[in-house]
């Protein structure tokens, strides 16, 4: 993005996709829950199993205690021997089976239930992306590629998670709860609550804990990543921090930031140890109260052996997912934050997009007008960027634009693909209004080389044949050479199939202009913009270049920008803007006689030497 | 809703229907190893030097541990004790119930102390130590060469400092838990065996079966599982490369060619998320099974042994208790395995980093270089290259008086850029010396040293912070008035007044929302507020737009007053004035004087000189007298 951009846009970093009032929240849910509903059979396969596990799960206990009474009925009726061991057989069998049946379906309860999760994962994943590329520039300018980049990750992740963790287990709680207090209260009143006591104190102190956690985990996290960029700027900065010396105070800020992270750490683990070490206690606690009360009762005669067997395995068997109802509250929170934050991108408009009855553009002349165009960024106020804009350019000929950084040159070429709709007059091409034609072919007419384009990590070769990736090679070769590459890449070890690193980072400020101006080349556009495209490249390789362009420019209508003037004295017409408004305009020799901003520009630019620091001392 | 949203893109038609040859979304590099040995004996060696510090915590818990898996053991056995005295045919034996129940309340409470103790004590030792590890790091990557940190990418060390250390940190939690796992399982092996010994030894039976399972098993799964490890990031890096150049995206209009494909990433992943998914979920009634046959033969078997008299019925409860718990140990000790793989494979990476050499050491009896000294600098045949073999400055002497301003002039490659850098010693000289002040470079503390060498360097570098943050920098006692006055004397004031929040203001990352001009304004003003006696200039103003240049110009008025000078420059006009032009070529010395001398001189100054004017030397004739 070119400097005028940024420096028009207010970047600013607290912007975020902001998150949906609380009292949306069911309805967040509610879609999710929709969203999850679309895959009916997986949903159905899921629920089925969990209700079938959670019943078949409820037995065992049952069994093993029948099981341990079945031993005493024998000891009781004097019956030993093969007839006794018989009847040990029914329920060691049954357990088995019923053991191995839950197996099955929990295993299906869960690779279905993540199987949902998963799917409604990847719809989200293709709509997100698909919105990502539609949305306008002007959000882009506002939302920090880090926020989005986290949305797709994180905040997708919650809402994969919903259905697994928080629907299903509601289901699988409730009924393993349910069964379980039936079965233990029905048997005996007084031991069944007993035993059922820990399971409100562990159910509010984990949600307690867990949420506590995950507000701990998100500062956490915040401040993990204020470390990541006080390490990250040390090292990208390395030079600076050498050449200042500034190494101990650069060691105090990581010594600051790392405390503050470390200092979070511990508080997790201060939150969450007393608080298992707790549930376990209560768990415990209730257990030793069963085994007391039961105990009494059995010497009494008022309960079972197995019975009790029965109680203490049903405790343990709940102890596990008591203390998940904490994971599964967090889930519910969870899925509520990232499902309001993705829906709020997904539902953001696209301001920017065909109008109903657009029509493909049709080129004849290939003429560019730009009539009383004015243009102020959304969201920021009634400061125009653009005012009053109008000229007019032929197929063949170049316009200049001229003008102080943030004086709006960028912003007057973005308007023409329609980055940015204008808030006022009209731009057409060939008589039709940009804004009436289809996206698709307005930006196949237009090309823009900008200053600091982006390059993708693949190869070189991919890179220049980025716009049209049928190239035969010969064209993708033709092209380099025009922009002074193709020698450069010839030299490197793997030729065209040289991968670009992350970003383009390999490749110095010049060669990445060039690429990108050979990546223009494979175009055949309507209108060709230079945005500040050479300011990298030396002087040398610049004039050649700039044949290349003059050849490519011939049947095509050409906007240079530059700082350099040399680059743009032979212009058909210089537009030389100010503040948002072209202040002078004609050809070079023209503005120069005018004695006007121009031309002292000109002067200045002549003479680089003459009112320099370093002439003003010593220089006779 | 996201099927519908996403409306079916169609790649225009193309030669034979296909997709396009060249198109590819977010390349994915498999760079790292992840799993090393699982047991290398010098990274632990590392390891343990970052532990020893906390040695005791390390003994602390483990004893903590210990007495927390004895009490898991001994809860059935208490159970036991109590069911067995409850039902003596003797009947009512209350003394024996209230020792069990006595005995269970202390056997909760130490569980309770000894697991409180011993998760806070592994909790936190390992995150010291991941933080120990990573200062150690930083700090280290502070003192190695600049050789070092120019061929190592930032993302790179990032993932040392940010990824590696975390395996350790999971490592050394897992390493504490995996001995209360073996304790575990060695307990309730040994407690079984002695309650009674056959049905102790047909109950265990089944252990190995789930061993065996767990062998074959894992080394397929973890394949599955780094498949969709490895998928997942290739998704999330095409994604954040879609976010990153949208803006080039949609002028090219790839839209529809790249949808279709990050479908085919986006169901890649897909799939290799069902199919982890049965991995992981495939052992669930493998575990279940087991266990039911585990309770079916101790019901059958002692079951039998009940009613045959010869163990008691609370055994047979004990047993059912310790069944349940029977397979945990097995199933996190050969998780455990791959997460000493990964650690060992960090591990090793760490100490690469750790053991990189410093080579640029201050001596023993270093001296301070005090800021009375002249400011003069001198080279003395200097020879120096980052490959010993090659050297870029061969046998170099010039010398710089104080308060002279000398400009560097070659073309690319003849060294003024690591003439420079050993002014402020980030490279050691192979012969010859480099003196500041009079003094050998290598006789000074680097600190002292840096402290009187300010540079301005080609790319502005800011840091996040305010901009007052960012031009006082590393001079902390720096007042308020001394900043602003600095960023006066550079002309900076102007600009930064109109930023919303002044010298508040806070800069984007790097200072995205400044012009490049702006930021170079800025670490100007950063490097007066340095106040060094010497001030080293290495392409300062190129790629700098002519109104900014023109700022610029004033402020290096302000800067040189009064210092010394060493200045590089892309564009010649821009040091035309300077008291002395050094011209090198090839590591050499090859012409010295003022601008007319070398002009008349004719050599290669003079023709550096007119291929970058080439340009605008016929404009020149028609308008300017000068």
């Amino acid at each position: 993005m070119s400097s005028d951009a940024v420096g028009a846009t207010s970047r600013n970093s607290s912007a975020h996709v902001e998150a949906a009032p609380l009292g949306r929240g069911l309805s967040t849910l509610l879609r999710i829950t929709r969203m999850n509903l679309r895959h009916p059979r997986q949903v159905a396969f899921a629920l089925g199993a969990t209700v079938v596990a959670a019943i078949l799960q409820s037995l065992i206990p049952q069994l093993l205690g029948q099981a341990v009474d079945q031993t005493q009925i024998a000891i009781a009726g004097g019956v030993t021997g093969t007839a006794a061991a018989q009847a040990l057989w029914t329920p060691a069998l049954l357990l088995l089976a019923v053991s191995a049946l839950r197996g099955l379906l929990t295993m299906a309860q869960n690779y279905f239930a993540e199987a949902v999760g998963h799917q409604v994962a990847y719809e989200l994943r293709l709509a997100c992306y698909d919105k990502i590329q539609r949305l306008s520039f002007s959000f882009h300018d506002r939302v920090h590629s880090g926020d989005l980049i986290t949305l797709g990750m994180l905040d997708l992740d919650g809402v994969r998670m919903y259905f697994s963790t928080a629907l299903v287990r509601v289901l699988q709680l409730t009924m393993l709860i349910g069964i379980g207090a039936y079965m233990m209260i029905s048997t005996d009143p007084v031991l069944g609550l007993v035993a059922l006591s820990f399971v409100p104190f562990v159910a509010w102190r984990s949600s307690v804990t867990q949420l506590k956690l995950r507000a701990t985990w998100l500062d956490l996290q915040e401040r993990l990543s204020v470390l990541g960029r006080v390490m990250e700027e040390n090292l990208a900065g390395v030079r600076v921090v050498r050449a200042f010396s500034a190494q101990d105070y650069e060691m105090a800020k990581f010594d600051r930031a790392s405390k503050n992270a470390l200092d979070l750490a511990h508080e997790q683990v201060d939150v969450y140890v007393p608080n298992t070490s707790a549930m376990t206690l209560s768990f415990f606690f209730a257990m030793g109260l069963v085994l007391w009360i039961g105990c009494a009762k059995l010497i009494a005669g008022q309960l079972s052996v197995g019975t009790l067997a029965t109680f203490l395995a049903f405790m343990t068997m709940l102890q596990m997912p008591v203390r998940q109802i904490g994971l599964m509250v967090n889930a519910f929170a969870r899925a509520y934050t990232c499902g309001s934050r993705l829906f709020g991108l997904l539902d953001q408009d696209v301001t920017i997009r065909d109008a109903p009855e657009a029509r493909p553009l049709e080129i004849t002349g290939g003429a560019l007008r730009f009539d009383n165009v004015s243009f102020a960024y959304p969201g920021a106020g009634n400061r125009a960027i653009l005012k009053n804009i109008s000229f007019e350019a032929r197929r063949g000929e170049t316009i200049a634009i001229v003008g102080a950084p943030g004086s709006g040159k960028s912003t007057m070429v973005h308007l023409i693909p329609r980055f940015y709709d204008v808030t006022g007059g009209t731009i057409t091409l060939d008589g039709q209004d940009i804004r009436g034609v289809t996206l698709a072919t307005l930006r196949k007419a237009i090309a823009i080389v900008q200053q600091d384009a982006f390059l993708f990590t693949t190869t070189i070769e991919n890179n220049i044949a980025y716009g049209d990736p049928w190239a035969k090679e010969q064209r993708i070769e033709r092209a380099s050479e025009s922009a002074q590459l193709h020698n450069y890449i010839l030299g490197l070890p793997a030729g065209y199939d040289t991968l670009v690193g992350e970003r383009g980072a390999s490749l110095s400020g010049g060669q990445r202009q060039r690429l990108t101006i050979a990546r223009t080349m494979m175009l055949r556009p309507s209108v060709v913009v230079f945005d500040d495209s050479t300011a990298a490249i030396d002087a040398a390789t610049e004039q050649r270049i700039r044949e290349a362009i003059r050849r490519f420019a011939k049947d095509r209508v050409t906007i240079i920008i530059a700082q350099r003037l040399s680059s743009l004295k032979h212009a058909d017409c210089i537009l030389f803007v100010e503040n948002g408004e072209i202040v002078e305009r004609g050809t070079h020799q023209e503005l120069l006689a005018k004695r006007g901003r121009y031309k002292a520009l000109n002067d200045l630019q002549l003479r680089p030497g003459d009112d320099i620091a370093i002439a003003c001392r010593g220089a006779p | 809703m996201a099927k519908g949203h996403a409306s079916e893109p169609e790649i225009e038609p193309n030669d034979d229907g296909r997709r396009p040859p060249r198109a590819v979304v977010g390349s994915h590099r498999i760079e790292e190893e992840m799993f090393g040995r699982a047991l290398d004996k010098n990274v632990m060696r590392r390891i343990w030097d970052f532990v020893r510090p906390y040695r005791a915590m390390v003994i602390i818990s483990v004893a903590a541990l210990l007495i927390f898996i004895g009490t898991q053991l001994l809860i059935p056995l208490i159970i036991r004790y109590a069911i067995d005295h409850a039902m003596t045919p003797a009947g009512v034996d209350r003394s024996a119930l209230l020792a069990a129940v006595g005995a269970f309340a202390l056997a909760i409470l130490g569980n309770f102390g000894a697991s409180y103790t011993q998760e806070t004590m592994v909790g936190k030792m390992a995150v010291n130590v991941l933080f120990d590890i990573r200062r150690a790091m930083f700090g280290h990557l502070q003192k190695v060469s600049l050789s070092f940190m120019d061929k190592t990418e930032v993302g790179r060390l990032m993932s040392r400092l940010q990824g590696d250390v975390n395996s350790i940190q999971e490592f050394l939690e897992t390493s504490v838990y995996s001995v209360g796992d073996v304790a575990l399982l060695f307990g309730i092996v040994f407690v079984m065996l002695y309650l009674d010994l056959r049905l102790g030894l047909l109950t265990l039976s089944v252990l190995p079966a789930l061993l065996i399972i767990r062998i074959v098993w894992l080394p397929r799964a973890r394949e599955a599982f780094m498949a969709a490890h490895e998928t997942n990031s290739v998704v999330n890096g095409a994604l954040a490369e879609a976010i990153h150049g949208v803006r080039t995206v949609q002028s090219m209009d790839r839209q529809q060619v790249n949808f279709i494909l990050y479908d085919d990433k986006a169901q890649a992943d897909l799939r290799a998320h069902l199919i982890a998914a049965r991995y992981a979920q495939v052992m669930v009634p493998i575990v279940d099974g087991l266990t039911g046959l585990a309770m079916a033969v101790v019901i059958v078997a002692g079951g039998s042994m009940v009613m045959n008299g010869r163990i008691d019925v609370g055994v047979l409860v004990a047993y059912l208790f310790y069944i349940q718990r029977f397979f945990d140990p097995i199933r996190s000790l050969t998780l455990q395995y791959s997460v000493m793989q990964r650690a060992m494979a960090s591990g090793r990476r760490l100490t690469d980093v750790l053991d990189v050499k410093i080579e640029v050491q201050d001596k023993p009896d270093a001296k301070v270089i005090s800021p009375e000294m002249d400011g003069s600098v001198e080279f003395r045949d200097v020879t120096f290259g980052y490959n010993p073999n090659h050297p870029v400055l061969r046998k170099i002497s010039f010398r710089v008086n104080p308060g002279e301003t000398v400009a560097l002039v070659g073309p690319t490659g003849s060294g003024k850029s690591s003439a420079m850098a050993l002014v402020h010693r980030f490279y050691d000289v192979q012969r010859g010396q480099v003196l500041i002040g009079g003094r050998d470079v290598r006789d000074l503390t680097q600190e002292s040293l840096g402290r009187q060498v300010a540079m301005v360097l080609q790319e502005p570098f800011l840091f996040t912070g305010t901009v007052f943050e960012n031009i006082r920098y590393h001079k902390t006692d720096a007042t308020r008035d001394k900043v602003i006055e600095a960023a006066k004397a550079v002309g900076a004031n102007d600009f930064i007044m109109s930023l919303a929040n002044g010298y508040e203001a806070q800069l984007g990352e790097r200072g995205s929302n400044l012009s490049l001009g702006q930021r170079q304004l800025i670490s100007f003003a950063r490097a007066l507020v340095a106040d060094a006696k010497i001030l080293v200039l290495d392409e300062a103003t190129a790629n700098i737009d002519s109104y900014t240049e023109m700022l610029i110009q004033n402020a290096l008025r302000k800067l040189l007053e009064g210092r010394t000078g060493l200045v590089i420059a892309h564009r010649l006009a821009t040091i035309r004035g300077a008291d002395r032009i050094i011209v090198l070529e090839n590591g050499q010395v090859i012409e010295t004087g003022n601008h007319d001398k070398l002009m008349a001189m004719d050599g290669l100054y003079s023709k550096l000189y007119n291929a970058s004017f080439d340009d605008i030397a016929e404009v020149k004739l028609d308008i300017s007298p000068h």
